[in-house]
């Protein structure tokens, strides 16, 4: 097996990626209960934030990255205010409509603003091969690994230790009882809604050097997050993060060794049996999906 | 209303009165014109049949569920524009109904919540010293989850986590309920002990006798409606008590 090495590290470095886009949604979902349909918008929010800071002054990605946090914070306050607000104590099919409604209006704006050009970010170390033990992979690819990881394992230790991180896991668990320790639930959400959105804003740009931007960029790695999310138990953080290798792994061999045009099937069939298996996720208990964890 | 034990506390004033309390959920009344009082350093206890209004009652103090009419009022304060959250600095911590912890959360994870408000978070390390010496298993199962307590030492966690808030106006709704007798004593025990420290404290219990034992002054409550307020000595001997259980 000569491949070995690349399709492992491959992996590792696609599922990292994988990691930061299902850690905001299942962020998201465990904390607010609401399933962000726009969460792909944003990641194409972040691609085009890229791209524009790219051709227009030259920026390098990484430089936008440190733009990027009190950007995508404030767009996370933005859409929460203007859209998640309202309907934060709706039914789930209101929310739905409106996340799905959201995800159509951004969409659209990136159409009429920016065209459906297929547009790329093309910086040096998108093209700068590093060879690792019998593995070629671009530097882009490992930078964006390496600070995907950080991303995530930053978000879960602020989780795990701090008192805001407490409160949200607390809100998640039980809202009525939260609020009887003198927490603002409301705030709880839009600070939840707002770095689930920082986080997958970042790892647009983080992706920008690797793939292509165009209005519904956003839909193939959106897809991926929902099986990943799934798979790890929504809204288990850990369970995301497994979930993100699982689903890499099985697109990365898959498209190894059937060729590229399986490596959808694959994930999807791999989604089905766990919904048929293990509607809890691979790691989670069943009904600890209700009490967020 | 002339028996000693009414004036205890009152020199302070009522910390908490209640005056012509509706409250519903949805189109069905639960509480009918409630009103009462709750004073300085006092033990009150709220008792009544099942679905008599209890919960209810602390629900609309502590602001979980507002009120249709009617006001609230703590320290000569009308809460009616304070939310729920925003209560808790004032002082109104309330134990709920069915303990309500954190279940996939520790011990001591449960307990630093309870310090959410900044005052409560400035004592925090103190306060926890306090909670565990009142509650030394607290101290013993701190890294285990919640929800593998027994349900005794559940309900000491909801109270010790109460604590940490350092309320002034403590309300337990039920924290009796289900637990074995030895535990039941204990939790008694403790409520006490927390009176004693100087916090007001609002019980609403369905163990009647015992909770007419520990407190100073009690109300009935009979479908969603005062009947009799006093004395805790005077409502236990009080014929309407027992009709107000038996429905005769």
């Amino acid at each position: 097996m000569g491949a070995l090495p690349q399709l492992v590290v491959s992996t590792l470095l696609l599922g990292g990626i994988y990691a930061l886009i299902a850690v905001g949604l299942t962020l998201i979902f465990g904390i607010m209960r609401v399933v962000n349909f726009a969460h792909g918008e944003f990641l194409m929010l972040g691609m085009y934030l890229a791209f524009w800071s790219f051709s227009l002054w030259r920026l390098d990605p990484y430089v936008v990255l440190v733009v990027a946090l009190p950007v995508f914070f404030v767009v996370g306050l933005l859409s929460y205010w203007l859209v998640m607000k309202g309907v934060i104590k709706a039914s789930h099919n209101v929310q739905i409509f409106t996340t799905v409604g959201l995800s159509i209006a951004l969409q659209n704006v990136a159409l009429v603003l920016w065209t459906g050009d297929y547009r790329f970010v093309r910086p040096w170390h998108a093209s700068e091969v590093v060879r690792l033990g019998g593995a070629a992979l671009n530097l882009s690819q490992i930078v964006a690994f390496a600070v995907a990881v950080a991303f995530t394992g930053g978000l879960m230790a602020f989780m795990k230790f701090t008192h805001a991180g407490r409160v949200m896991r607390a809100t998640a668990e039980d809202r009525e009882a939260a609020t009887l320790m003198g927490i603002d639930t409301e705030r709880v959400y839009r600070l939840a809604w707002t770095i689930g959105i920082v986080c997958v804003g970042v790892a647009g740009v983080l992706l920008s050097p690797v793939y292509t931007v165009y209005p519904q960029a956003g839909l193939q790695f959106v897809l991926l997050a929902y099986v990943v999310v799934v798979l790890g138990g929504l809204g288990d953080m850990r369970g995301a993060l497994f979930g993100s290798l699982i689903v890499a792994a099985v697109e990365t061999v898959g498209a190894y060794t059937l060729g590229i045009a399986w490596k959808e099937v694959l994930y999807f069939v791999l989604f089905i049996l766990v919904l048929v298996f293990r509607p809890a996720g691979l790691f989670g208990q069943r009904g600890a999906e209700t009490l967020g964890m | 209303m002339s028996a000693p034990v009414a004036e205890h506390g009152r020199r302070d004033g009522a910390l908490l009165r209640l005056e012509g309390v509706d409250a519903f959920y949805g189109d069905l009344q639960a509480l009918h014109a409630v009103a009462f009082e709750v004073y300085e350093r006092e033990i009150a206890a709220v008792v009544g049949a099942n679905a008599a209004g209890k919960t209810t009652t602390l629900r609309v103090i502590s602001g979980t569920l507002p009120s249709r009419t009617g006001r609230v009022i703590f320290q000569g304060r009308d809460l009616a524009d304070v939310p729920a959250h925003r209560r808790v600095d004032l002082g109104i911590v309330q134990v709920p109904e069915g303990r309500r912890l954190f279940p996939f959360m520790t011990v001591l994870e449960n307990l630093l919540l309870g310090a959410h408000t900044p005052a409560a978070r400035a004592a925090r390390d103190g306060t926890l010293e306090e909670v565990y010496a009142l509650f030394p298993v607290l101290a013993d199962r701190r890294v285990q989850l919640a929800g593998s307590l027994s349900g005794g030492e559940q309900q000491m966690l909801a109270i010790g986590r109460a604590l940490m808030a350092r309320p002034r106006l403590l309300m337990l709704d039920e924290p009796t309920l289900g637990l074995a007798p030895v535990f039941v004593k204990r939790i008694f025990e403790i409520v006490r002990t927390i009176n004693e420290r100087g916090v007001t404290v609002l019980l609403v219990e369905q163990n009647v006798r015992q909770a007419l034992a520990l407190a100073h002054r009690a109300c009935v409550l009979e479908n969603g409606r005062l009947t009799l307020a006093g004395p805790a000595q005077a409502v236990l001997a009080d014929d309407r008590l027992k009709r107000a259980y038996l429905g005769l």
